[in-house]
């Protein structure tokens, strides 16, 4: 399966919008099953533009421990080890402080008394389902007010794919930190959306960053076009990535998209824009590896 | 003293550009009473491009730590990758070692390990800066890119600015937030007295505007929201209007779409101090006097000795 990603460091360029669009566009050629998985779970959005039946759902656990206060004997090995300040001792009893933990298993592990028992606390839940289009797709969403995005992240992409989809597509959170890493690990592509602002070429600085950290090839989609003076190619062109699209600023599509049409909708014609954006990637990714 | 923390939920619907004007605009009202301004938007740190911020001080941000194996000590037993829950031990030709991506520091294996062979490594992660601005003191930070603990580095800068807030003339933090509603966020919430949303009419400002008063319930915080680029989508405004109303929520105001606001954006300005007479401009000002009630409201204890 081929997975590409969509990035963009600053919220709000157009990452969705992109995601939904390329997964559109190669699912109109009826060759291609496309999955898209939403794993921007703080906030995902794309299935408000592809309308699916959530057939199915899953629950995200994290394993916290639970401690039985009748064996404990207050020797506070397990605060030692927990690097989380997840669990501490308070009047010779250890207490645990559940959104700190990571269940990483650590403190149960060590403790000598075998007093800690594991217990499954629900941060997020998966769905999936079909959209328009006949497009298939997976979203996480993280529970309000639980601070771990990773894990939910981490088990929508390890949600078994029962499509046998040929392409994946990606949305991923904004920023550049630990979400966006698990969101585009182990992507054969990522594409970078970005708008010509200050902030836009900021961001789009720190995303690239991410990829290089993770040897993933980039390509660059320059979203309304026309919005600022920041020189987005310019950088590119330092940088040796290219611009493999240029969407110009343009009313109507912020007020289709703010409707919930796609692109594709708004402007059909996008459709054959996305399939020779994906064959380009195409090439460079055969050309990658070589003959 | 008051923190007021802006956040949004979806991403790019204009929190940093309204940080910005506020910073200008409480300048302009209380000119010898500068606010302390904290950028919590640590992996995608824009604020001090409209700011015109110079450095003061600069410090490492240490982050998490990860794991090493030692290979002469290691046996190659697997225990450390029987306990990791994170595949963050790989092997690789029969050897065992971390991957640093994937780590998580957590130090599961360093306990299990019967060789003593693996030692956790501190990370730098980032820096953080105070600067000098014409608005006011300001605390940000840079994350490096793919790094963990970004709500760490949050309530790391906040806590500097709180103990600032504590011992300085300054009587209101402004926070910008991140976007989404995950951990640096909950970071910037904690410990604030009103938080503003600024949401879009748009579908997926909506939903996310929802998940972000999902979030705020459970911090004892003022909520108060606006609505940038309200005109792009009417009946999108309407929900969002209606929505509120449900929640009882009061909307401090409506900001029309505007091209002088990336223009202020591209001259690295606050929209109220590039173009004060433009429609966004008179919006945001309208907004952050209705704001200012609300804070003086909300404002705790400091103030109050003061005053009196």
């Amino acid at each position: 399966m081929r997975r590409i990603a969509v990035a963009s460091g600053k919220g709000g360029t157009g990452k969705t919008t992109v995601a939904v669009a390329l997964a559109e566009s190669l699912s109109q050629d009826s060759e291609q099953i496309v999955l898209i998985s939403d794993c921007d779970v703080e906030a995902p959005n794309v299935h408000l533009y592809l309308d699916p039946d959530f057939e199915q759902s899953k629950a995200v656990h994290v394993l916290i421990p639970q401690v039985d206060e009748d064996i404990c004997t207050g020797c506070g090995i397990c605060s030692e080890v927990c690097q989380y300040n997840a669990i501490i001792l308070l009047k010779d009893r250890a207490m645990v402080f559940p959104s700190l933990c990571h269940g990483c298993g650590s403190c149960t592990l060590n403790c000598p008394e075998n007093a800690i028992r594991e217990i499954p606390n629900q941060i997020g839940i998966l769905e999936r389902g079909i959209g328009n289009g006949n497009i298939y797709l997976r979203h996480g969403l993280l529970n309000p007010g639980e601070p771990l995005t990773v894990p939910v992240i981490a088990a929508l992409r390890k949600w078994n794919d029962e499509f046998s989809a040929r392409i994946e597509i990606i949305d991923s959170p904004p920023g550049a930190s630990c979400p966006v890493v698990e969101a585009i690990r182990r992507v054969d592509f990522l594409l970078l959306v970005t708008e010509p602002t200050p902030f836009g070429l900021h961001d789009l600085k720190q995303a690239h960053q991410v990829a290089n950290e993770l040897g993933i090839r980039t390509g660059v989609i320059i979203n309304r076009d026309g919005l600022g003076e920041a020189d987005i190619q310019g950088y590119c062109l330092d940088n040796h990535i290219p611009v493999l699209m240029t969407i110009p600023l343009d009313r109507n599509i912020g007020a289709g998209l703010a409707r919930g049409d796609t692109l594709l909708e708004i402007y059909p014609e996008y459709g054959d824009k996305f399939r020779a954006l994906y064959e380009k990637v195409d090439q460079m990714l055969e050309e990658a590896v070589g003959p | 003293m008051t923190q007021l923390v802006v956040l949004s939920g979806k991403g790019g619907t204009g929190k940093t550009n309204l940080s910005a004007a506020f910073s200008h605009l409480y300048q302009q009202k209380y000119p010898g009473h500068l606010a302390l301004l904290v950028d919590a938007d640590v992996d995608a740190a824009n604020l001090a491009l409209l700011l015109e911020a110079e450095e003061l001080s600069k410090e490492a941000f240490i982050g998490g730590a990860i794991a090493r194996i030692d290979p002469d000590l290691c046996t190659d037993c697997g225990r450390c990758q029987e306990v990791c829950r994170f595949d963050a031990v790989i092997s690789r030709e029969e050897k065992f070692c971390i991957d640093p991506i994937a780590c998580e520091g957590c130090a599961a294996c360093l306990y299990q390990c019967p060789e003593n062979a693996i030692a956790l490594q501190k990370q730098q992660a980032g820096e953080w800066y105070i600067s000098e601005t014409p608005y006011g003191k300001f605390f940000h930070a840079h994350l490096y890119p793919a790094q963990e603990n970004s709500g760490k580095l949050v309530a790391l800068i906040k806590s500097r600015a709180q103990e600032e807030l504590e011992n300085s003339s300054a009587d209101l933090m402004l926070v910008d937030g991140p976007p989404g509603i995950g951990c640096p966020v909950i970071s910037a919430v904690s410990g604030a007295n009103v938080v503003l949303v600024v949401t879009e009419p748009t579908l997926a400002g909506l939903h996310d505007l929802g998940r972000v008063l999902e979030t705020t319930t459970h911090f004892d915080v003022q909520v108060e929201v606006c609505i940038n680029k309200s005109d792009l989508y009417p009946e999108g405004a309407q929900q969002i209007r209606k929505y509120c109303q449900e929640k009882g929520i009061d909307i401090l105001g409506e900001i029309p779409f505007d091209l002088a606001i990336p223009r202020a954006m591209n001259q690295g300005q606050p929209v109220t101090k590039f173009d004060p007479q433009s429609q966004s401009s008179i919006a945001i000002k309208g907004i952050w006097e209705r704001l200012m009630t609300v804070v003086e409201k909300h404002s705790t204890e400091k103030e109050l000795i003061q005053v009196k």
